[in-house]
């Protein structure tokens, strides 16, 4: 496994020069699910979940993580050769998400725009296409978007989980990155644990079949053949940051992998603001990233169902002093909240049939 | 079917993009080509920050058709930085008691259907109550 060549590495060096996040404000706590299914008895995957407005969708979300990324970034929309959105809840079934946030966001006409989707990992999906596009000098700038407003049946174990949220990377080149993005590794399978068909609302999921043969392993994989591969340890990172499907499985897979709670605990978002799937591990990035110093490296995995993982090494460089605070961080859009009552979530989420 | 209006107005819609006059340098919101102050042409682009302050408000709660689904909701004037009053829809408000002179700022969100779910999607700005950071 150990083999360099498995490594996507780009020819000239690209990393992250400008990143941001968005999470909605209201917040459903799970204790509020619990009391409309199952009585208040048993256990609790999060602390709370948040909730998207009634006049927010994947695009709206998009183009606010986008416009943080710029304001970081400080270069022009203009340069951006492709804005890909990653996403399983894109507001249309035909018709691209990412032309409307390229025209927000000012980075029409010429560019690449296109909806990506890989169950979860439709967002780094998109960073690893953009470190190909910019390390190889066709472009220079590329945005790559993970974002979601998760669905989950009600009553369905995935309603305490499926949140709002996902984040926003301009990938360029080397010299101006605030994070040098080392290389990429995807570890991908025929694994059938979580779908959704066509025409459907909410995906279907297999229970237990989520953990061992899939989240676990992939990432395991994944983030194995990346350390391997870079002949790193895991006392070699500073952060780790893996998808979130709830607050146990990544700390667990962190564990499997050889990391502390200390490296994991930044980018562990999961129990305010719960899964945003696409948005999910590239959002604890952002908050990494919100903290993270010169010479930190950081671990970043993502899982997929469906399935696959894509491990990031990407190494912190001193263009990241000042930046954080150039927009909104990752936490002060997590302490900006509201919390609400499962009636108001039935309203805001359109749970409510009236015809 | 609105299609070509939502089309034309895209650009100040999602990114409030008005003019600037090149004579007396008025910021002109929405664009409509001949300088409001000094009324001569007024044509060069213009990103407006987004950042205003409520000069009025009101809050809706009998709402034309295509907005009944999310009353009540509030409108208010906001004044722009740069200078002109635009009506927009505010959003997340929640516990925020809307003031007159409250610092707002621009977001884009969804403004309505065109129609059934089987319509366009219309994205515009509305304020919110200005984020820290």
């Amino acid at each position: 496994m150990s083999e360099k060549i498995t490594l996507l590495k780009p020819e000239n060096p690209v990393g992250i020069v400008g990143y941001g996040s968005y999470v909605p404000r209201y917040r459903l706590p799970a204790s509020e699910i619990s009391r409309i299914w199952t009585d208040g008895m048993g256990g609790l995957p999060i602390e709370e979940k948040s909730v998207a407005g009634p006049d927010e969708d994947v695009t709206t979300m998009s183009i606010e993580a986008a416009r943080n990324s710029l304001k970081r970034a400080g270069i022009s929309p203009q340069d951006i050769r492709a804005v890909w959105v990653g996403s399983e809840s894109h507001p249309y079934a035909v018709k691209p998400t990412s032309t409307i946030v390229a025209e927000a966001i000012g980075a029409v006409p010429s560019t690449q725009a296109a909806d990506w989707e890989f169950a979860c990992k439709a967002g780094t999906e998109a960073m690893v296409a953009a470190m190909g596009l910019v390390g190889s000098g066709m472009a220079r700038y590329a945005l790559a978007i993970g974002m979601d407003i998760a669905q989950g049946r009600p009553g369905d174990p995935l309603e305490y989980t499926a949140a709002a949220g996902g984040a926003a990377f301009l990938i360029g080149p080397g010299e101006e990155a605030l994070a040098i993005i080392e290389a990429s590794y995807s570890f991908v399978t025929d694994t059938p644990d979580f779908w959704r068909r066509a025409y459907q609302k909410y995906p279907e999921h297999g229970h237990r079949f989520t953990g061992e043969p899939s989240y676990f392993k992939h990432i395991t994989e994944a983030g194995q053949a990346m350390m391997d591969a870079t002949d790193t340890k895991p006392e070699d990172y500073a952060y780790c940051v893996f998808h979130q499907p709830n607050t146990k499985f990544p700390q667990r897979v962190g564990k499997m992998l050889g990391f502390n709670a200390e490296q994991i605990k930044t980018g562990l978002l999961v129990p305010k603001i719960g899964n945003t799937y696409s948005g999910s591990a590239i959002i604890g990035l952002t908050a990494i990233l919100d903290e993270a110093k010169l010479g930190d490296n950081i671990l970043m995995v993502s899982y997929g169902s469906g399935a696959g993982s894509d491990a990031m090494v990407l190494s912190v460089t001193d263009n990241i002093s000042g930046k954080s605070e150039k927009a909104t961080t990752t936490q002060q859009y997590i302490e900006r909240r509201t919390e609400i009552d499962y009636a108001t979530y039935a309203r805001l989420r359109g749970k409510l049939v009236k015809k | 079917m609105d299609i070509p209006r939502h089309w034309r107005l895209r650009k100040q819609r999602y990114g409030l993009v008005g003019e600037v006059c090149e004579h007396c340098d008025s910021k002109v919101f929405p664009p409509r080509d001949i300088c409001p102050d000094c009324g001569e042409e007024a044509k060069t682009l213009f990103s407006f920050s987004g950042k205003g302050e409520v000069y009025s408000h009101s809050t809706v709660y009998d709402a034309p058709k295509g907005f009944d689904e999310s009353t009540p909701y509030t409108i208010a004037m906001v004044k722009l930085e740069e200078g002109p009053l635009v009506t927009a829809q505010l959003t997340d408000l929640q516990e925020k008691e809307v003031k007159i002179g409250m610092p707002v700022e621009m977001v884009t969100r969804k403004l309505r259907e065109a129609g059934d779910e089987r319509s366009m999607i219309v994205y515009g700005y509305k304020f919110r109550p200005v984020m820290s950071h």
